[in-house]
Formats: structure tokens, C-alpha cells, sequence
């Protein structure tokens, strides 16, 4: 019979008095996440550089494929809004893809934290990926492919730009989290998140096509942007109901 | 009588239609030590995903540190130390920036960091990416990880798989024995997890094979288990 | 709950639809446009909006789950919105033969209902691939009802932004069922009933099949058990009698055996 050891009670390790753990901060809690998003993002350049170059590349292809030099009003709102929705999915396919891959998910379901920091965090992630891409994508189009000039379009183009950018990034996380998890994660993402960006292509191109005209200017139809918005919180408020259930084991 | 650091009473872990977990029952003092063996596929590490709060029982009452899980999971949570098969860390990040990430989750001083990387003697490669670093020392990375909050409770799934005698030792002030803290254990080592145990807990497909006083029980009746 | 009345829902449904067919085919008056073609929009619209309603209540159904964690209501979501699929893609299909004999094309954009019912249809086509990518049952049937209440929000939002974005260049004779004359409205609503009736009855068949299904594996995984020793591996079949390990105790220690037997005690 091996001799039993430690049988006497050990002193407890908590020798001073200390009180229970209170739970961290709703806000120090995202702001950690978030640098540690950016840090790895920085780190392995994954997303962002892939995301724009992605974006570049769709426009040679939509040149050669619609054989324009130069295009304008609808059209030019279409080809802008495919292809940064083409490039968010990129974006979306990656996201949780490092917590899924290291145990991410353990390190942060075990901690006193509230979940939905993490769907914060993520989608706040996912907006800056794609405003980073928007710098390079757009100014690209309007070298590339646009024929009238953007300058005059700028403030309702980023008044829609940011709008849509919200949608994408809330539906992209849930969408995101929904898949990483999966067998087919990289095919899923996609078919998932599309036929929910709908309703956003919609808001969104209706919203620029006036603003990409060389005459008769307009200015976005305000219930286009309207659209936008309502689908925003709709969603957003989705995404913060269901989150939760998708980080469970 | 305190209470008792860790009550399981009839637990059932589902998967699908199997089950994984079927009644198993003990309870744990504070400071003690519960070494779980058992076959690959027995339900250990489920068990311990279980007390972590990162399981829901289907059937059964479990109380961890005084609280309900999962009714109360909230309050379990930063009390409980978990050393997995995974390390939990992110390789691209240094030893350094992945103890800053959770001691920030954990509401933790960032001066502990410092504090654990010298306990565990990784404070010359501390701004290395993890992935540079042996096997060894990403599970010493991990295991800083696990009581950088100073949790009450330790769940150890195999802890010292990857290591060497040397980083046993150096291990054991924190999680070891000597710490001082409850421990749930789960090993494969019939006479080295003995040493330490209070309480064996044998499990064969889910169910409790065996449940003694560490005292009482020899290595033959652990390695009965895999037959 | 399972099996209960469905003789009956059956019979009903199948007299249902004959006096449905029976209205179509001999009371329903010819409407002066388009003539006979025009009578597919009482097997048409009532596919639509039941499958439609299928969407919806399979998402209201998730939500239940999610609540409860009880796993019949994620059956019961699963059957529903599978059942849907199938009608919206009657839906398409009848939707697609009504404008190829109204307007000459198999696919028109201009009708904002039949957009929506595709982007809707795209949607949920993903639904049964998500479910066999995701092993852990658990974890499925939580996705699955994520996915499902999702979905369901998603479809009014996405036929009130298609609508908003659908130029009206046809006409659209779809319109509320308040236009119509009464022979119409009477043959419409009976086969929208029908239509109803036949929806429930086959979700209740494949719901009392699945449940079956699962009382036989129970049953044959319980008969394994109560075997030791046998070889039969059916789905889980494990060695369900603990093999309790006599273990003696020293003397004045309370150690928690729960019942297990004891050396030098019996």
C-alpha cells in the first residue's frame, strides 16, 4: 500500500483576508479585448492587407469583365458596394478564427467578465478592419474605376460608408461566431452573411448611386439611410440577445 | 464543518443520446487534494470542463467554492484556476502580452505578470512570440496563466504532461501540493498522482469505478481501471 | 403528444384539399386578364405566406429552446423550417410558371414578393448544411435556433427593404385578398386553410418519425446494456454496470463511497 501523503490540512492559500473577486468592468473588459485584437492583427497582418488587396484586385476584374474604363451612377454604386462587401467577408471569415484555433474561447469564457464585451469587442474589430479598408478601397475606386469626381460625394458617401459599415460589422460577428465553429467554416461564413447583407446593399447602393453622377448631383435619399439605420439596431439588438449562446460549449 | 470546496451529487453530462458523465458523486474539502484517473474517453476531462463552469450539467446539483453551477457560474468564475490540454494562449502574442490580456480580463495587477514570469522562470524569454517557445514552456506560460488571479480552486487536466523533472519542481509552489489550494487533478500516472492525493476518484465510461481515501487505495486498483 | 390525432389531421387535410382542388377547378371564375393560368395564385399564394408563417414560427419555436434547453422544441424548430424550405420552393416554382405565362419570362425582378421569397430561400437553404457541420448535438441545436431566430427576424426586415427598393412597372396581382370579388375570396381561403392543414400534418409525421426513431435507439441501447460482456456496439453502447472496485477503508476515516462496495464490508 503506497504511504498516503498529505493528509494533514494544508493552510488555505488565501492566508490574508481576501474578499470574492468582484467581476471586471464592462469597459476595461472590451478595451482589453480590442488590444489584443489589434496587437495580434498587427502581429500577423491577416486581415486588413488581404482584405484591401482583395478589393484592388476585384476592380481589375470588374474592369476587364464589364469592359469600362469609366463608370458612373448606379453602376458605379454597384461595383463599389460588391466588392467592399466581397472584402468584408474576408474580414468576417477570420474573425474568431485564432480564438477558435488556441483556445481563445476557454481564456475568456473562464474569466469574471460579461460575454457580450466579447461581441462588442469583435465587432468594433471588425469596424476598424473595414474602415481601414474603405481608406484604400474607396480613393482606389475613384482612381481606377470612377468617372466623376468623388470629392463632392465624400460627406454623403461616408454618411452611408459608416452606416453600412455598423450593419456589416454586427451581422459579421454573429455571422462570424456562428461559423467558426463549424466543419465547412470558410464556405458557411459566407453563404450565411450574404443573404443578410441584402437589406445593407440595398440601403447602401440605392443611398450613393445619386452621389456618383457627373450631373444632376443628388444628395442620399434620407429614408435609404433611414433603412440602414433601422436594420443597424435591429440587428444589433439580435446580436446582443444571441451572442451568448454561441460561446457556450 | 466548512463547506465544502467542490459538491457533486448524481451529475450527468449528455452527448447527444451517450452520456458522458452518469452520476458521478464526491465532495471535496478546501485545501484537499481529488485525483481523478481513469481510460481516455472516461469523462475526466469533461468532469473537470464541468466544475470550470464551461459545462452545464443536465442532471445533478454541482456547488463550486459555495455556489451553484450553472445557476451561479458568475460567482465561480476568477475563483477557479484551469490548467487544460490547451494552453489558452495566443501564439502570436509573447509570453509577456498574453499575462497582460488575462491579468486584465481577471482585473488583476499588471505587477503580477512580472511577479509569474519569474516564478516560473520565463522571464528572460518573456518577449519571445509563444510560438517560438518549447512545448515545455508554453505549459508554464500556461500555468502562469491559471493562477495569476490566485484562484481558491485548482482544476488540473494532466498539468504535467509536457515536463520535465526540473519544471515539476518549479511548478510546484503554484500548483502542486504545497500550494495549499483545493486541487481536482486528473492523471494518468497510477503511483505519481497517488503521492499527493486526498481523495481518488476512478472513473470507466462516465461512471465512478472508484472513490476512496487516497490512503486507501493502491496503484493496482487505479491501473484495474484501464483493463 | 407524438402520433395523437394523426389519422385525423390526415383525413382532414385530404378532404381539404379536395374541396380546395374542387373550388379551383369548378367555382373559382376565370379571371378576364389572364385567364386559367391566373388559378395557380390559389396554390401559389397560400404556399407563400404558409411558408413564410413557417419561417416565423420556427424562429419563435428557437426561442423557446434557448429558454428551456429542452431539446423537443429544437426538433420541433428543425421540422418546421425544413418544412418551409419545401414550400418556398413550391413557392418559386409556382411563382416562376405564373410569370412565365403572365409575362413571358421564367424569372422577373419586378415582383418584390418573389425576390424576397428567394433571398429568403438562399438563407435558409444553409440551414441543414450549418446543422451537419456542427457534430456535438448540443451545440447544433443551439446554432440551429441562433440561426433560426435570426433568420426569422431577417424576414420581415428583407420584404420590407426588398418592397422599398422594387420599382412597380407590373402590375401586381398579388394584391390583398380584400380586392377580391367573393367566389375568389371564399376559393382563396379554403386553400390557404388546406394549404395549412397539409403544412401541419406533414411536420406532425416527420416530427412523430423522428421521435420513434429516437425511442428505438433508446430502446436498443438499453437492451445492449442490460448485457455486459456483449459485443454490440450500437450508437453508445457502453458497459453500463460500474465495475465498483473493492477498496478497504482505514478506520475512523469518513470517506463518501456513495454506495459502492467495500472491502470488509458487505
Amino acid at each position: 500500500m503506497s504511504a498516503a501523503a498529505s493528509t494533514t490540512p494544508a493552510a488555505p492559500a488565501a492566508e490574508r483576508e481576501r474578499p470574492a473577486p468582484r467581476p471586471t468592468a464592462f469597459w476595461p473588459t472590451v478595451g482589453a479585448l480590442l488590444r489584443k485584437e489589434l496587437l495580434v492583427e498587427l502581429r500577423t497582418l491577416e486581415s486588413v492587407p488581404g482584405m484591401s488587396l482583395f478589393a484592388l484586385s476585384t476592380y481589375v476584374v470588374f474592369h476587364f469583365a464589364l469592359n469600362r474604363g469609366s463608370v458612373e451612377g448606379d453602376l458605379a454604386a454597384g461595383i463599389l458596394w460588391v466588392t467592399l462587401l466581397f472584402a468584408a467577408i474576408l474580414g468576417v471569415n477570420r474573425l474568431f478564427v485564432a480564438d477558435a484555433d488556441q483556445g481563445g474561447f476557454d481564456g475568456f469564457l473562464l474569466a469574471p467578465v460579461d460575454r457580450t464585451a466579447l461581441l462588442l469587442a469583435k465587432a468594433l474589430t471588425l469596424l476598424a478592419y473595414l474602415l481601414v479598408l474603405e481608406l484604400i478601397a474607396v480613393p482606389a475606386f475613384s482612381i481606377l474605376l470612377l468617372g466623376p469626381p468623388i470629392g463632392p460625394a465624400l460627406p454623403g458617401l461616408i454618411a452611408t460608408l459608416a452606416l453600412a459599415d455598423l450593419g456589416v460589422a454586427v451581422i459579421g460577428t454573429l455571422v462570424a461566431a456562428l461559423a467558426v465553429r463549424t466543419r465547412a467554416r470558410d464556405l458557411l461564413g459566407p453563404l450565411l452573411a450574404l443573404p443578410l447583407f441584402v437589406p445593407i446593399v440595398i440601403g447602401a447602393a440605392r443611398a450613393t448611386e445619386p452621389l456618383l453622377v457627373s450631373a444632376h448631383r443628388g444628395e442620399p435619399a434620407a429614408r435609404w439611410l433611414a433603412t440602414l439605420a433601422v436594420y443597424d439596431l435591429l440587428f444589433g439588438l439580435i446580436a446582443y440577445a444571441l451572442f451568448d449562446f454561441l460561446l457556450e460549449d | 464543518m466548512t463547506t465544502p470546496a467542490v459538491e457533486v451529487s448524481g451529475l450527468v453530462r449528455r452527448y447527444g443520446e451517450r452520456e458522458v458523465l452518469s452520476g458521478v458523486e464526491f465532495e471535496l474539502e478546501p485545501g484537499r487534494t481529488l485525483v481523478v484517473f481513469g481510460p481516455n474517453g472516461a469523462g475526466k476531462t469533461t468532469l473537470l470542463r464541468v466544475l470550470a463552469t464551461l459545462l452545464r450539467p443536465h442532471a445533478g446539483t454541482v456547488r463550486v467554492l459555495g455556489s451553484a453551477v450553472p445557476e451561479e457560474d458568475w460567482a465561480v468564475r476568477g475563483r477557479v484556476g484551469f490548467v487544460g490540454h490547451e494552453p489558452l494562449l495566443y501564439r502570436e502574442l509573447t509570453a509577456r502580452e498574453n499575462l497582460r490580456f488575462h491579468a486584465r480580463l481577471h482585473g488583476v495587477a499588471q505587477a503580477r505578470v512580472r511577479e509569474l514570469l519569474d516564478a516560473v522562470a520565463l522571464s528572460a524569454r518573456a518577449d519571445e512570440p509563444l510560438r517560438t517557445l518549447s512545448r515545455g514552456m508554453v505549459q508554464r506560460v500556461a500555468v502562469a496563466r491559471a493562477v495569476l488571479h490566485e484562484p481558491e480552486l485548482l482544476l488540473l487536466d494532466e498539468p504535467y504532461a509536457n515536463l520535465d523533472p526540473a519544471a515539476i519542481e518549479l511548478l510546484a509552489p503554484l500548483i502542486g501540493a504545497r500550494s495549499g489550494r483545493t486541487r481536482v487533478v486528473c492523471s494518468h500516472d497510477p503511483s505519481g498522482g497517488l503521492a499527493d492525493a486526498d481523495v481518488v476518484l476512478g472513473l470507466r465510461a462516465g461512471r465512478p469505478a472508484l472513490l476512496a481515501q487516497g490512503a486507501a487505495v493502491a496503484p493496482e486498483d487505479v491501473t484495474e481501471l484501464y483493463r | 403528444m407524438y402520433g395523437k390525432g394523426l389519422r385525423s389531421l390526415s383525413i382532414a387535410t385530404v378532404v381539404a384539399m379536395s374541396a380546395a382542388l374542387s373550388l379551383v377547378f369548378f367555382y373559382a371564375p376565370l379571371e378576364a386578364e389572364q385567364g386559367f393560368l391566373q388559378k395557380i395564385f390559389y396554390v401559389h399564394v397560400p404556399l407563400a405566406i404558409i411558408s413564410l408563417c413557417g419561417f416565423v414560427i420556427g424562429g419563435l419555436l428557437a426561442i423557446v429552446h434557448l429558454r428551456t434547453r429542452d431539446a423537443r422544441w429544437d426538433y420541433r424548430s428543425y421540422v418546421v423550417i425544413h418544412m418551409s424550405l419545401i414550400f418556398a420552393l413550391a413557392t418559386l416554382i409556382t411563382g416562376s410558371i405564373w410569370a412565365k405565362g403572365s409575362w413571358g419570362h421564367w424569372w422577373v425582378w419586378d415582383e418584390p414578393t418573389l425576390v424576397s421569397f428567394l433571398i429568403v430561400f438562399l438563407l435558409y437553404a444553409t440551414y441543414q448544411p450549418l446543422r451537419f457541420a456542427i457534430e456535438d448535438p448540443e451545440r447544433q441545436a443551439r446554432y440551429a435556433s441562433v440561426f433560426a431566430i435570426t433568420a426569422g427576424a431577417f424576414v420581415p426586415l428583407n420584404f420590407i427593404a426588398v418592397r422599398m427598393s422594387t420599382s412597380f412597372l407590373h402590375p401586381r396581382v398579388l394584391g390583398s385578398t380584400s380586392n377580391l370579388p367573393g367566389p375568389m375570396a371564399l376559393t382563396f381561403l379554403v386553400s390557404l386553410g388546406a394549404m395549412a392543414l397539409l403544412f401541419t400534418t406533414l411536420c406532425k409525421y416527420e416530427l412523430t418519425a423522428k421521435h420513434t426513431r429516437a425511442q428505438l435507439r433508446a430502446l436498443r441501447r438499453r437492451l445492449t446494456a442490460d448485457s455486459p460482456g456483449s459485443d454490440v456496439r450500437g450508437a453508445g453502447a457502453r458497459s453500463a454496470a460500474p465495475s465498483a472496485i473493492p477498496v478497504s477503508r482505514p478506520t475512523g476515516a469518513p470517506a463518501r463511497t456513495a454506495g459502492y462496495p467495500v472491502k470488509g464490508h458487505t
